[in-house]
């Protein structure tokens, strides 16, 4: 087993998902509570990344972050080299591959909300920060689990987009699924199982635990 | 002293547009709502609140306009002070009591917030629940925690929507006199939304009724629910008899006017109206007006006399609903004691009784 292909996988899985929730939280506040008429355009951006072949959203990337791209450039600006086969352009494109993961059960979970408790919140003078943080965030702590774990776990198994922005440079941007797929090539069949196996275990478990936050087993506080 | 003169309209697919059309004042003290459901009260307490913004028009508290359309001027919710109790309640229920109760205290120093809340537990009785959370409270209990989280704030404005439904009798009581207690002090206005007639009776004050989404009257409880002037609110102050019918004369110096029933060749006379001969009109009389005789009572001030058959007798708690054709179909309400000491029984002839001022004319 390659420990470094998985460790790598689980820092760019924990990244990814870390800064995830950050651009989530907003996003799916905003596409659950406004009024505007054009929202289904950005919610099919949003979801775009789930019916798009990886390979494309990789080629997109790609070309995004590359010398040429305006990312790419703007990175190269800043930094002095691009973004195109680094860890740093890998955190970006998986950023917007997963992005459906952690919107989707936020979105969710803020629409299931008793919109009067928002509204009780105003009248008893909350500004909407302290409505979204002490009333909105801790009512939908099992949306926004699964948000994360599944951005998470989305992450972690990526092939195409990571192959397409990140190559597979051993300890930068090998990643555990990339390994496999080396492994096969190799016919080393029994080290490729090990991993494989790993990774069925994980996703395994982390479906269990978010089918079992959605039927709020855990809710500390549901009437005894 | 608040002012509200709004206009609202909502359309909703498949039904017709839904108009609020509200010019109303309100005194410190209780005014209730009443009106059958969908007549626009919950909407209108919504308005003022803040938590809708109207069409149209003005709301203005004292000398502060909480709205102004012509301006296009409206306060946040958050700014109006206002205090509104939801008829879901709206605890959060993952706050405790005494969170849910120092919620609205945010902008306070820490030593009133305590200081406030520790004031407002005990009023409400709720000092003993102060650690459970809303899922590990009664009803009543929930009511109790909802007004204090509410009153706590010293709003200038109280909004209550059906806060007391679903409570037994004695503990509304219980809560009403505790909130009655509170604003002797406090003095603000206080609207008070419900379709309940006993509360109505039990509050006691000023009375608007709602209809269709527009003031239909108001004034005293009596005055107001005891002779309605309209279908949908006499149904909703509880009358049960409506009888369809056209004035054929009027006798002003009887003070009554004589109504021929649509559903047989049988009168009634009814207290003097603006209503012209052969207009149709029809007629509402509560089930507990009506007097009902196994013989043909003679020598009544009451006028109106009708014969009939006994059609079915059916036990409702503290009373026996009947149902008797005489002319038309009624409803009469009588006491378990009465139907025993008249030996009443399906199929009996019997006589009903009305007095003119229980018929009240009625618009559609």
């Amino acid at each position: 087993m390659n420990l470094d292909a998985l460790l790598l996988s689980f820092r760019l899985a924990a990244v990814v998902s870390a800064i995830l929730l950050m651009l989530a939280l907003p996003l799916a506040y905003w596409l659950a509570f406004t009024h505007w008429r054009g929202k289904f355009l950005l919610e099919s951006v949003v979801a775009l990344p789930l019916v798009l072949p990886p390979t494309v959203l990789g080629f997109y990337a790609l070309i995004a972050l590359g010398p040429r791209g305006p990312l790419g450039r703007l990175w190269q600006f800043l930094f002095g080299h691009t973004l195109a086969f680094t860890f740093a352009g890998l955190v970006i494109a998986s950023l917007v591959y997963s992005l459906p993961f952690a919107v989707q059960p936020l979105i969710a979970s803020f629409e299931s909300l008793d919109r009067r408790l928002l509204d009780a919140s105003s009248i008893l003078g909350a500004s909407r920060l302290r409505t979204f943080f002490r009333i909105i965030v801790p009512l939908s702590w099992p949306g926004l689990i699964t948000a994360v774990v599944l951005s998470f776990a989305h992450t972690l198994g990526e092939f195409g987009v990571v192959l397409m922005v990140g190559g597979n440079l051993p300890g930068i941007t090998r990643t555990v699924s990339i390994d496999i797929y080396d492994r096969v090539q190799a016919l080393d069949f029994a080290a490729a199982n090990h991993t494989a196996l790993l990774l069925l275990g994980i996703s395994f478990i982390v479906l269990a635990v978010v089918y079992g936050m959605n039927r709020r087993v855990w809710s500390p506080w549901l009437a005894k | 002293m608040l002012f509200v003169d709004i206009r609202k309209q909502f359309r909703t697919a498949g039904s017709p547009p839904f108009h609020l059309d509200v010019r109303e004042t309100f005194a410190p003290g209780f005014t209730v709502l009443f009106g059958p459901s969908g007549a626009g009260k919950s909407t209108l307490l919504d308005c003022i609140s803040g938590l809708l913004r109207p069409d149209a028009g003005v709301i203005k508290f004292n000398d502060e306009y909480f709205f102004n359309a012509a301006r296009r001027f409206s306060l946040p919710a958050q700014m109006r002070r206002i205090a509104y109790v939801f008829q879901s309640l709206a605890l959060f229920p993952h706050l405790s009591v005494e969170e849910n109760v120092a919620y609205g205290l945010s902008a306070f120093p820490s030593p009133e917030r305590q200081e406030r809340v520790e004031r407002i537990l005990p009023a409400f009785h709720i000092e003993a629940l102060r650690r459970r959370k809303p899922g590990e409270l009664s009803g009543g209990e929930k009511q109790r925690v909802a007004l204090a989280r509410s009153l706590v704030t010293q709003p200038q404005l109280l909004l209550l929507d059906e806060p007391l439904t679903g409570l037994d009798a004695a503990l509304r009581q219980a809560i009403l006199q505790d909130l009655r207690a509170w604003n002797a002090a406090e003095r603000i206005p206080i609207l008070y939304v419900t379709h309940n007639r006993e509360e109505v009776d039990a509050i006691g004050e000023r009375v608007v009724a709602l209809v269709n989404g527009r003031v239909q009257e108001s004034g005293a409880p009596r005055a107001v629910l005891d002779a309605p002037r309209s279908v949908a609110l006499a149904q909703a102050a509880g009358f049960e008899n409506f009888l369809d019918g056209h004035v054929v004369e009027q006798r002003p110096a009887d003070g009554v006017m004589r109504v021929v029933l649509a559903s047989a060749n049988c009168e009634l006379e009814i207290p003097l109206g603006t209503v012209p001969p052969g207009a149709a009109v029809q007629v509402a009389i509560r089930a507990g007006d009506i007097l009902l005789a196994t013989e043909a009572p003679r020598a009544l001030s009451a006028r109106n006399v009708l014969p009939g058959t006994l059609d079915a007798l059916e036990p409702r708690g503290s009373l026996v609903v009947a149902q008797v054709t005489a002319g038309a179909r009624f409803i009469v309400h009588l006491t378990p004691g009465a139907v025993r000491s008249l030996q009443l029984v399906p199929g009996l002839r019997v006589w009903l009784v009305l007095k003119t001022h229980s018929c009240h004319v009625v618009l559609p």
